[in-house]
């Protein structure tokens, strides 16, 4: 490391404290009015941190009794684990054969490009005729129409993903089994798709989390308990007239929990996924 | 195995992907195109052709210029501040300091939080009568009296903006971060036995590696800014007075609140040339990139 002078060592700890303080702040700032008393909130001046710690509210959104709050946040949670689950099952299940495909067969790369390109466009675009659809098959409000409708994020992304992970897979491992004998599914099942686990985990848990953090369709085709998320729950809180802005801040830290859990977990995969995604493309 | 046989099995093993796609890609894609030209409504009438009467309609209204300019400039202001953030946090976070590893890690943290919880926190501290944001001003006696931040046409689609930088500046940062640890260390230290000050290093130098990502990550985020849809629906819902209703938004009132689905998809098709446009300028930038490498 290059030698610097003192001025310079006190900036760069000056700076990289203001850094720290500008990301962490509103995060902790969420958590601190989720355990705050509606008195504390409500002082002027503010309390920045509470009198009393209040903890009830965790307990008020987690346990269902019939038509609270708690009953609608549970239902959604069970709801964004169902759609979030369901639609990345489907869009593996879809996604690994063809990304494997397209890996090991060059000449129909670029219908990669055309699966990639889709990724891009605008929600909007597929709405109306999506509304339409889910309307007539009557699967508007429902788990099943909503995980069906999120394969069109998570199908390409997840085919993106794996194919650059089965790219590191060195072709003559499977050439080897094959001259060995080995059938096409016996060479998937016990060779490739075992040394591909890890990156079909990754997959598996990116998808879920935009499943997972999606907002505008489940704002367009669900309405109530049956199928609504817990994006939806929440921005119902956040526009509606509850007065208690802690109850707000409670259910957004348990949304937040589990995405926060696994990046913070999952950093060096993460990072090395969006590097490799700008560079590669 | 002959090459024809190998292409056929590529085909059959892309066909479950490929059937999902048009069904839930391709078809709503052209059906969308269909209604364009129609004057459909979302429930009952199928509607008659209409020909281009939605998109002239669209071209010579107000609301259509004004979101387009609302979108424009909220992408372009969002995405620049985020480019000069991250840049400026991911030189920071090249140096040695106490605690790097910590805030390394901590930067992953405003990106993991869900659009939705990130609008509603940020809806909270910007909160009229008890937000943090005014208690904050007021108690360093920056602002004499409490203002409401998202519900005055001045200031509300400043206040988006923040709240959008905040959460995806971080990604900028990480991106820039592994490019500068690209750079080969010896490079740096001849260039400044060779007498380059800080600004002809980081010009010269650094920023030569960190070109390539940092177009690709300027555009990926141009693209998701023209979408935005999300923290605008659940801090503002456009307003006040369509003072931050942007074009996804303007969809939305157009096609599910008036449930006039023919102009609505006539308006999303704007979106959607638009945002092609971009992807087709992120197409040539990779091709630049790795042509490049």
């Amino acid at each position: 490391m290059e030698r610097r002078s003192l001025t310079a060592t006190i900036f760069i700890h000056a700076f990289a404290l203001l850094l720290a303080a500008v990301i962490v702040a509103p995060v902790i700032w969420l958590f601190v009015m989720s355990i705050s008393s509606t008195a504390d909130l409500t002082a002027k001046p503010l309390h920045w941190w509470p009198e009393t710690v209040d903890l009830s509210r965790y307990t008020r959104l987690l346990t269902a009794v019939a038509n609270t709050e708690g009953a609608a946040f549970v239902a959604a949670l069970f709801n964004s684990l169902r759609v979030a689950g369901m639609a990345t099952i489907a869009a593996l299940l879809v996604a690994i054969p063809s990304a494997w495909a397209v890996s090991r067969t060059p000449t129909v790369g670029w219908s990669l490009y055309a699966v990639i390109a889709t990724y891009m466009l605008p929600p909007v675009a597929l709405a109306v005729p999506l509304y339409m659809a889910l309307a007539a098959l009557g699967l508007l409000n429902t788990v099943y129409g909503l995980a069906l409708v999120y394969l069109t994020i998570l199908a390409p992304f997840t085919t993106w993903l794996l194919k650059s992970g089965f790219d590191s897979i060195p072709r003559e491992i499977e050439s080897a089994a094959m001259m060995d004998g080995a059938r096409l599914d016996q060479i998937l099942r016990l060779i490739t798709l075992p040394l591909a686990a890890p990156v079909m985990a990754t997959a598996a848990l990116f998808a879920f989390l935009l499943a997972w953090d999606e907002f505008f369709y489940a704002l367009l085709f669900t309405s109530d308990l049956r199928a609504k998320t817990l994006t939806v729950a929440i921005a119902d809180l956040a526009g509606g007239r509850v007065s208690d802005y802690g109850l707000i801040a409670t259910a957004g830290v348990l949304a937040a929990l589990p995405p926060v859990l696994i990046g913070l977990f999952m950093q060096r995969a993460l990072i090395s996924g969006l590097t490799q995604g700008g560079v590669k493309g | 195995m002959s090459s024809s046989w190998i292409n056929t099995r590529a085909w059959l093993l892309m066909l479950p992907l490929l059937i999902v796609m048009v069904a839930v890609i391709g078809w709503p894609l052209i059906d969308t195109v269909r209604l364009s030209f129609t004057d459909a409504k979302l429930v009952g009438t199928s509607g008659n052709f209409v020909g281009f009467d939605n998109y002239l309609k669209m071209l010579s209204n107000s609301g259509f210029q004004r979101a387009f300019l609302t979108t424009t400039w909220f992408a372009v202001i969002s995405v620049t501040a985020e480019m000069v953030v991250g840049v400026a946090a991911a030189l920071l976070l090249n140096q040695q300091f106490y605690g790097r590893t910590v805030l390394r890690a901590l930067m992953i943290l405003p990106w993991a939080l869900p659009t939705v919880v990130n609008a509603t926190l940020w809806r909270l501290i910007y909160n009229p009568e008890y937000g943090a944001l005014n208690a904050a001003l007021t108690q360093i006696g920056l602002l004499d009296a409490y203002r409401s931040w998202l519900g005055e046409p001045g200031t509300a689609l400043a206040a988006l903006i923040l709240a959008d930088t905040w959460k995806n500046f971080p990604l900028v940062a990480l991106i820039a971060l592994a490019a500068l640890q690209a750079v080969p260390r010896d490079i740096t230290s001849a260039a400044m036995v060779d007498g380059a000050g800080a600004w002809s290093r980081f010009r010269f130098v650094i920023l030569p590696y960190l070109a390539g990502p940092l177009m690709v990550a300027l555009v990926l985020r141009t693209i998701e800014a023209f979408k935005v849809f999300d923290i605008i629906w659940v801090m503002t819902r456009g307003g006040p007075a369509n003072s931050t209703r942007t074009l996804s938004i303007l969809v939305y009132q157009e096609a599910f609140s008036f449930q006039r689905a023919g102009s609505g998809a006539s308006l999303a098709l704007m979106v959607t040339l638009m945002v092609t446009v971009l992807a087709a300028i992120y197409a040539t930038v990779i091709r630049k990139t790795a042509g490049a490498n």
